[in-house]
């Protein structure tokens, strides 16, 4: 079992390496750093200073061992449009993006499983059915057309909830939150939706068709003659069978929530981390887009981290001989 | 069909097909192909079909924006759909934007699938350190999420190209980053049968013959490897449409000169609020009803290909 961790933490490793080394080369190699930070108009000893004083007269690999071990550190440099830290721009920002894409993981995950489930149990109903049909269009549909339809209709129609912003927030240290208030809880709920539908669907529907394949098994007919209440066998037998498969899919798609926040924080004005990478991309702000690619990385490792280690626990046999663990 | 000698053979093979007969017995099927084929021929013909050209600064006046579509009050008959903020009549700026976004959606699957099946074969074929390094960068590739990828490559891209003016490099910089991003999956398929293909007889009497290996992989396991890449290729075009559409939604695809389905949806996006709910609601309906049926489509020919599921 200890073997499988150490395993995992190199693969791990390994990615960040290659992805801090992508970063890298944009950082260095996409627009001059050395103009972007001092104008067009700084004179040639400005510019032969700070290209001295960044280091960019050493040798690449030298400067990509730098990189990594700031990167490290979370420095990340200044925004070439903001001036400001990289690193305190991303430290105000992630409050916002956390909370949206915790809040839409829970939600996906929650729904998509009991709506999986029940689709799976009344196969043939009308209902499940319906949900079947409606989340082969939810799909198809891009997130942003999602959100801006609710918008239309909770927001502008029936002006219930607002359409941007995340409302009256709390701060609590370093951290800002919504929770805590009503608007900022109102202003969460359409982002949350949006973020948290496409997700959804996609577990529904692994849901239904892993848990409609474990039913066919041998030991849910055995569960059934040793009679076994049909509810047990659904919910003890089936369901935690099912949950190997779902559990890997719903930890990938954290990524898709990460990427697609993007999307969402853009539709809702969310003052996020991916809004602020939009903009970076729109204003080629090359330290912001790095720094963005790092910590997307880092969030993806270390997701994949826990979705092995939760293997572990689901799985009695991974925990046996390392042979086992394969 | 009706000169030629082997036209009819073929479409009597086609004729007494599983596919065909499986695609007659799904109504939702049909419904996806026709949906399909009426946009596609609206889009291929757009300069024809559209009433007006939106682009031609003669034709479009000021004076006409913001008229909502023709069966509302204030609507007229001239602007079936509506106009938006600069006077475009929206019929016709939607034709010729489903236009935009299949080409660069078209281009961009179609540049994905030539580097994947590249890389796919090289790796299959050649093996070793060729096939380490190949499939390591897609295995990092892959836990990324392609917007967000494409995102980057677009940054990165709009960066290199900096000195061009937008207008001009927008659709190569769009068709770059979806190309960029979707290689993954072809390269995966390719190399996984190219793997098994190697290894058999045919393959080894044309290396025994002398031929060159780029004449081999090519000629001789191309052809026996590449018909799962035409069901990837559909389902991709669904994708790389939705893709495109984002971009140009957040603002980094295509200008508003030139606009594309996602620039027409995301200018609507601003006037939501002021209840002209026309020029965002009908490009997002065409964009929602192209992708879905190209989905759909995708989908039965994923199925109706696969002997498993017969």
């Amino acid at each position: 079992m200890l073997a499988y961790i150490l395993r995992s933490l190199m693969q791990g490793l390994v990615v960040m390496l290659a992805v801090a080394f992508i970063a890298f080369t944009m950082f260095r190699f996409v627009g001059d750093p050395v103009v972007n930070m001092l104008g067009q108009e700084a004179t040639l000893q400005d510019r032969a200073e700070l290209t001295e004083r960044l280091g960019l007269n050493d040798p690449v690999p030298l400067q990509f061992a730098r990189f990594v071990a700031d990167a490290a550190q979370g420095d990340f440099g200044v925004s070439w449009r903001q001036g400001r830290k990289v690193s305190s721009l991303i430290v105000e920002r992630l409050p916002a993006t956390v909370e949206l894409a915790v809040l839409s993981a829970i939600f996906a995950f929650v729904v998509g499983i009991a709506l999986g489930v029940y689709a799976a149990i009344r196969r043939d109903g009308w209902i499940a059915n319906l949900v079947m049909s409606l989340s082969l269009i939810g799909v198809s549909l891009p997130t942003f057309l999602i959100g801006i339809g609710l918008i239309y209709i909770f927001a502008v129609e029936l002006r219930w909830l607002p359409s941007f912003g995340r409302g009256d927030t709390v701060r609590i240290g370093w951290w800002t939150t919504g929770l805590l208030t009503v608007s900022g809880l109102k202003s969460l709920v359409l982002p949350v939706l949006t973020l948290g539908f496409l997700q959804l669907t996609l577990i529904m529907r692994l849901v239904r068709s892993e848990m409609l394949e474990v039913m066919r098994a041998d030991f849910i007919r055995f569960a059934r003659a040793r009679g076994i209440p049909e509810r047990k066998i659904e919910f003890r037998h089936a369901l935690r069978n099912t949950m190997i498969p779902v559990i890997t899919i719903a930890g990938l798609q954290l990524g898709g929530v990460i990427a697609f926040a993007i999307v969402t924080e853009t539709v809702f004005q969310w003052p996020g981390l991916g809004a602020l990478f939009v903009n970076a991309v729109q204003f080629v702000d090359v330290p912001v887009m790095s720094a963005y690619l790092m910590f997307v990385a880092f969030v993806f490792v270390l997701t994949s981290l826990m979705v092995d280690l939760i293997y572990v626990a689901l799985d009695p046999r991974l925990r046996g001989s390392p042979a086992m663990a394969k | 069909m009706s000169t030629s000698s082997e036209a009819p053979s073929r479409w009597s093979r086609i004729r007494d097909s599983d596919i065909l007969a499986s695609f007659l017995k799904s109504k939702v099927t049909m419904v996806a192909a026709f949906v399909v084929l009426i946009l596609f021929i609206g889009a291929a013909f757009s300069p024809w079909l559209a009433p007006t050209n939106p682009f031609d600064p003669a034709t479009v006046f000021l004076a006409d924006s913001m008229i909502p579509p023709a069966w509302q009050d204030g609507g007229e008959a001239r602007f079936i759909l509506g106009t938006d903020d600069q006077g475009r009549d929206l019929y016709s700026a939607i034709l010729y934007g489903m236009r935009v976004s299949l080409i660069v959606g078209g281009l961009g699957v179609a540049l994905a699938a030539s580097i994947g099946i590249t890389l796919g074969l090289l790796a299959g074929y050649l093996g070793g350190r060729v096939d380490a390094v190949i499939m390591r960068i897609a295995d990092v590739q892959l836990t990324f999420p392609a917007i967000l990828i494409a995102l980057l490559i677009d940054g990165v891209v709009r960066g290199l190209f900096k000195s061009a003016s937008r207008e001009d490099t927008a659709i190569y910089v769009l068709v770059i980053s979806i190309g960029l991003s979707f290689w993954v999956q072809y390269a995966r398929t390719i190399r996984g049968s190219t793997l098994v293909e190697r290894n058999k007889d045919y393959v080894m009497a044309a290396r025994l013959v002398g031929l060159p290996a780029p004449l081999i992989m090519l000629r001789h396991v191309l052809p026996n490897v590449i018909g799962p890449v035409l069901v990837i290729l559909t389902i991709n075009l669904g994708l790389a449409v939705i893709t495109e559409a984002t971009l140009s939604f957040l603002g980094v695809g295509l200008p508003a000169t030139q606009p594309s389905l996602g620039t027409l949806i995301s200018i609507g996006n601003r006037y939501l609020f002021s209840g002209d709910w026309w020029i965002v609601a009908f490009p997002g309906i065409t964009l929602a009803a192209l992708v879905l049926a190209v989905n759909l489509l995708g989908d039965w020919l994923r199925d109706a290909l696969n002997p498993r599921l017969r």
